[in-house]
């Protein structure tokens, strides 16, 4: 070994072919599902992102062929339903999936090919990861991936209903929750993203966040210089931000975009269901509990006396006797 | 045959000296039994999904996958088990006038002043509300756990849906295991009450203090 792999900083580059260290790992997690009391690590990372610029995609879906081939997953053949998405959904073999809208403009008259490459957001506030009731089955690191751990799993199906982005699916094989790592393996020797590497028209690159938000807004400036006005980077903050973040020609209507969500947070019912619910209920199912027993240890039985015994027996005997 | 009021067929006065009194059969109490460690299991499994520090308890099936495997399917068993119970004790818990006495003397009844209460049939209101109550929780709780569960049924309801089932599921699970913590403590608190559910049968003198028409109406019996 000669050295620790470096922080990647882009998708382009080729990677370092000397032995290297891993560079990402268990020390750099900063949030873990149901370990609340985490200690901060003693290192921080540069926040990383993906920028999905969907005025520059051409539906090839490589991205796509290359995340399959790197994650090793085999999504089934499928049947032509007269759609371009193939396979028809996320799923467990598929952690990103081109979603193609048709678009009548209804201000230009002109029709629109939107396409979005559909997959794990990396929210800085992960719904997922909130939801899991397994301890470091879902991991936040530093430099902003939210990352499966998989053993740790159970398969549950809560992290499908806490994110808001519908985007974890559960292998029917495994019954263990599965999405895109933004290869944090990749990232761990210091490369970038498959996705982003096969990408041929840059239309999804990779770096820090702060390069590429300001990637965002070069492109933006262009977009904008060429009629779209309302052209914009979407990096939501009501999960406090993203590390997959787009560039959108309509940045004010996302919901354009195959459904993107337009103000996607996590759902008040889980909030509640995570926040309030949890204390109140544990805090009344421990005071029926403490109460039963320190009534049962002060309080004064209810027992049977010998004269109900009596009383019992005469009236048995009554009534047997009336009807004889 | 007169008609019963207060009484099951199956209830009978076994000896008369001392008074033994039949109240379960034998088929009631195994399921009775079946129903009781399926809630524990649940609780158990249930308690380490609620609550991170909890999250142990998974080991006593185990492991996580395992737990969440034998959770619904433990569930299916509680409400198959509670709906057997229900046709058969459904008669004797419509609440009666009795009942809304007896519970406007909730202070004469954890004081013990027996005197002071009206005499009742084979249950009284508390025990009606714990059967009202389970009754409710399970089926509100079958609900909303066939929604969330992801391994049968992945696509049955929508992701909205599944987030109300699973904040109701919660709610209702912590409900249940208040009312079953009552259900136990009543049941120790009140002496005599658990040979019912073991060996089928109570005391006279039991049946004579907190159901006096029952042990009346079953006395009188010719059936």
């Amino acid at each position: 070994m000669t050295g620790r792999a470096p922080e990647p900083v882009t998708a382009a580059a080729n990677p370092p072919v000397e032995p290297l260290e891993a560079n990402l790992g268990a020390r750099d997690v900063v949030r873990a599902s149901a370990m609340p009391n985490l200690p901060a690590p003693d290192r921080s990372l540069t926040e990383v992102a993906k920028l999905i610029d969907v005025s520059k995609c051409i539906g090839c879906k490589a991205c796509q062929s290359a995340c399959a081939e790197w994650n090793e997953t085999h999504p089934e053949i499928g049947v032509n339903t007269g759609v371009y998405e193939n396979p028809p959904d996320l799923s467990a073999e598929m952690f990103t999936l081109m979603r193609f809208t048709e678009y009548d403009n209804p201000d230009t008259g002109n029709f629109e090919w939107l396409i979005r490459k559909d997959g794990c957001m990396h929210c800085a506030e992960p719904g997922c990861l909130a939801a899991c009731p397994a301890p470091g089955a879902i991991v936040k690191y530093s430099n902003g991936i939210v990352d499966f751990i998989h053993e740790n799993c159970i398969g549950c199906g809560y992290c499908i209903i806490g994110c808001p982005f519908d985007v974890p699916r559960i292998s029917p094989r495994d019954n263990r929750s599965y999405k895109c790592t933004l290869c944090s393996d990749r990232v761990a020797m210091g490369q970038g993203p498959a996705c982003a590497k096969s990408c041929p028209t840059q239309a999804i690159v990779f770096g820090t966040k702060a390069a590429m938000i300001e990637h965002a807004n070069d492109r933006i400036a262009d977009l904008k210089s060429r009629g779209y006005a309302n052209a914009g980077v979407y990096d939501p903050p009501g999960v406090g931000g993203t590390h997959v973040i787009y560039v959108l020609h309509h940045a004010d209507q996302p919901s354009l975009y195959a459904g993107l969500p337009d103000d996607p947070q996590v759902a008040a019912t889980v909030s509640a269901w995570k926040g309030a619910n949890k204390t109140i209920g544990l805090a009344a199912m421990g005071l029926a509990a403490a109460g039963a027993v320190l009534h049962g240890l002060f309080g004064r039985a209810n027992r049977v006396s010998a004269e109900d015994e009596v009383e019992a027996q005469a009236l048995v005997d009554r009534e047997r006797e009336g009807d004889a | 045959m007169r008609r019963r009021h207060f009484s099951d067929r199956g209830d009978r006065i076994l000896d008369r000296n001392p008074v033994r009194v039949g109240r379960y059969r034998l088929f009631t109490r195994i399921n009775h039994w079946i129903i009781a460690a399926s809630t524990i299991l649940l609780l158990l499994s249930g308690l380490a999904f609620y609550w991170p520090s909890l999250f142990w308890l998974t080991a006593l099936f185990g492991g996580g996958q395992a737990a969440r495997w034998l959770h619904p399917i433990l569930g299916l068993v509680l409400a198959v088990g509670y709906l057997l119970m229900f046709v058969q004790l459904v008669a004797r818990n419509i609440p009666r006038h009795d009942d809304v006495v007896w519970v406007r003397h909730i202070r004469d009844i954890v004081d013990q002043n027996e005197d002071k209460l009206p005499t009742l049939g084979k249950y009284n209101a508390g025990q009606k509300f714990v059967f009202w109550a389970m009754a409710g929780l399970i089926l509100l709780l079958l609900g909303t756990g066939v929604m969330i569960w992801h391994q049968a049924f992945p696509d049955l309801v929508p992701v909205p849906a599944r987030r109300w089932a699973v904040l109701g599921h919660s709610v209702a699970a912590a409900l249940m295991a208040m009312t079953f913590v009552l259900h136990v403590y009543a049941g120790i608190w009140t002496r005599g009450t658990l040979s019912a559910m073991t060996r089928g049968w109570v005391t006279g003198g039991w049946a004579w203090r907190h159901h006096r028409k029952w042990l009346k109406e079953v006395a009188g019996r010719r059936d």
